[in-house]
């Protein structure tokens, strides 16, 4: 069902897109301190390209989920490719969004958070982020957004139009021995494709640090067997 | 002496984090003063972390003593070496600390009315069957409960009708149709007490419910929501096993006779969107295909589903447009105009093949083919953040703005009679 031409904004086709979108400005921006959300999407349209795929063209906000309740929305432009190609692979993004490189206030939280957690002691681990009912303590809101932005590798990898992720829940964080004075963290991750309404799983290594940011250095899908039935007692 | 065990280890588990797991509380029947001498040994071992529940007195009488894990191996030596009759009265004593542990919490939280009952916390299905019950027997004039049908496992399925009168329209909401999405049992927990509240203090409520009866669905889909409490949160489907797979639930909301077994529900019981043998297989579904069958006049019926901020209508397994889209989709705005008049919380709408994906064999597609031409689903908060895990400070105002849009789609039903 491919539309060409302009999209209604508020259809999923144009929100498919910008999602990607979005899991892009993540990779490429997202810390612990600062990881973002779509608010709206303003304008969108297709079209088929020539090497067979389809662009979109995006024009939507974003607020970042680490500024309160409701941060100031930002303003970006995108073109998200995908391509026509017989195994998949990714799409591609170009992305601008406005005043982006202004947003410096979350320098002394990501200063203060590395220190703490870079000392060989350090061996954070848990479980459930946030819990069954919602829970996220205040220690591990950054590891829940660090989470979200390793994630985000992951989620814009595996897009396509039919596809749109979203990480459900961090399943479990486990701290690795400090590299390259990188913080390391192992993180299993659930995600959640709205189409199939799928569960999917991911264990993913990432490092971080204040001037290096996320790298996604390993990630392994998990088989999950909630569909299984319990064995018999 | 055992109270006071439990209550310092309670202090101490709660402040310490100190566990007793593996600890054993043994019952020792000495038989002479010589073995009685004995234990009196055993008890001066200060490294051994005994505390003797029952002190060794005299020959006739128990011996209790708990035993530390690291110690047992030792303890157990002892006695058999010397012969000293013994039984395990305790098999593991920070077991017994949580079974109590649970049993007080659920005592302390059980509350006594309607009024007492926390709407800003997500409960388990026991609680809302009590709940249901209490809601009955203090409104008995307004509120009665029918049980439309048992669950694959043979829960109840149970339906709160508020009537003011007899061969009334009627109006149906369910919510927790896919047990994952915990905002809308949640929110359907909130309406029951909000009609209860209102009706006879809100004019337009009351007139509502003066004309139409109300049906309200709050757990549709029981199993499911047990075994997200007791296994997997993430857990969307009925509990119905597959034949000849080991893939257990069908996908309730593909599993309607509208479209059925189209493009938008899966053929593969591993799947979430899974459409089962066959329409109406579920026993949850048949039972509310029955009840607005035989019912015969629902004039609207609104299935609540969580997350993403959107209020859609049929259909979802064709593009087709419904014959009465122009008014769906304007009863939509209005309804979300509204819900965005208290907390500014942003709605998309739309028929639901445009607006989300392509589903087949969905509910409201199979209300509206039945001629119920006020059907519609909602998708509530959030947009991804928290997903389906919202917290609980967001129930009370997700239910809060959700009812001003059902208010509008109610009020306009009840203005529109077809």
């Amino acid at each position: 069902m491919a539309s060409t031409g302009d999209l209604e904004p508020t259809h999923y086709p144009a929100r498919r897109a910008a999602t990607v979108a979005l899991h892009y400005l993540n990779t490429h921006h997202g810390s612990p301190f600062r990881v973002f959300g779509l608010q709206q999407v303003h304008k969108a349209s297709a079209e088929d390209v020539a090497a067979g795929g389809r662009k979109y063209k995006l024009d939507f906000s974003v607020t970042d989920w680490a500024s309160g309740s409701e941060g100031p929305a930002l303003r970006c432009s995108a073109d998200v490719l995908f391509p026509q190609t017989e195994r998949h692979s990714g799409p591609e993004v170009q992305l601008r969004c406005e005043a982006l490189q202004q947003i410096n206030r979350t320098a002394q939280e990501e200063h203060a958070f590395y220190q703490r957690y870079i000392s060989p002691d350090s061996a954070v681990s848990a479980r459930d982020i946030p819990d069954s009912y919602g829970n996220v303590s205040e220690e591990m809101q950054p590891f829940w957004r660090l989470a979200r932005v390793a994630a985000s590798f992951i989620m814009l990898r595996e897009s396509s139009e039919r596809t749109e992720f979203n990480m459900a829940q961090v399943a479990s964080v486990a701290q690795q021995g400090s590299s390259e004075e990188q913080l390391m963290l192992e993180f299993v991750v659930l995600l959640h494709d709205f189409p199939s309404q799928e569960i999917i799983q991911w264990k993913l290594l990432a490092s971080w640090s204040p001037d290096r940011g996320v790298r996604v250095l390993q990630t392994e899908w998990q088989p999950r067997c909630p569909h299984a039935t319990k064995p018999p007692n | 002496m055992k109270g006071l065990l439990v209550l310092t280890a309670l202090f101490v588990a709660v402040f310490g984090k100190k566990t007793f797991e593996g600890d054993q509380v043994l019952r020792i029947t000495p038989k002479d003063e010589a073995q009685i001498s004995l234990l009196r040994e055993l008890s001066e071992q200060e490294h051994l972390g005994l505390d003797f529940w029952r002190e060794p007195v005299h020959e006739s009488l128990p011996v209790d003593v708990h035993v530390p894990f690291h110690s047992l191996q030792g303890v157990r030596a002892f006695l058999g070496y010397n012969q000293i009759q013994y039984n395990v009265m305790i098999m593991d004593v920070q077991d017994l600390l949580d079974d109590e542990e649970r049993e007080m919490v659920k005592y302390r939280s059980f509350p006594r009315s309607t009024d007492d009952f926390v709407y800003t916390n997500y409960h388990d299905l026991n609680s809302i069957y009590s709940f249901m019950d209490m809601l009955v027997a203090e409104n008995s004039n307004l509120v009665s409960k029918i049980v439309i049908g048992q669950s694959y496992e043979n829960r109840p399925l149970n339906v709160l009708k508020f009537s003011t009168g007899a061969n009334r329209p009627g109006i149906w909401i369910d919510t927790g149709i896919h047990s994952r999405e915990w905002v809308t049992q949640a929110s359907g927990i909130w309406f029951s007490k909000k009609i209860v509240t209102d009706y006879g203090r809100d004019p337009v409520l009351t007139d509502i419910l003066n004309n139409y009866d109300i049906f309200l669905e709050i757990v549709t889909n029981p199993d499911g929501f047990a075994y997200t409490h007791s296994r997997d949160r993430m857990w969307r489907k009925t509990r119905k096993p597959n034949s000849g797979s080991s893939c257990v639930g069908v996908d309730p909301n593909r599993n309607w006779d509208a479209g059925f077994g189209g493009a938008g529900s899966s053929s593969s019981p591993c799947t979430e969107t899974y459409r089962g043998p066959s329409a109406h297989s579920e026993p949850e579904v048949k039972a509310i295909v029955d009840f607005v069958k035989s019912h015969g006049k629902i004039k609207a019926f609104v299935s609540i589903h969580s997350y993403s901020q959107m209020l859609l209508y049929p259909y979802g397994y064709t593009s087709t447009p419904a014959k009465d889209q122009a008014e769906l989709h304007e009863l939509a705005r209005k309804a979300i105009t509204s819900l965005q008049s208290l907390y500014n919380t942003r709605y998309t709408y739309g028929s639901i093949i445009t607006t989300i994906y392509q589903a087949s064999g969905g509910t409201i597609d199979w209300t509206y083919n039945q001629g119920i031409k006020y059907s519609y689903t909602f998708e509530l908060r959030d947009t991804g953040r928290y997903g389906f895990i919202l917290p609980a400070n967001q129930i009370v105002p997700t239910a809060e703005e959700t009812w001003l849009a059902l208010m509008a789609i109610m009020e306009h039903t009840k203005n529109n009679p077809y």
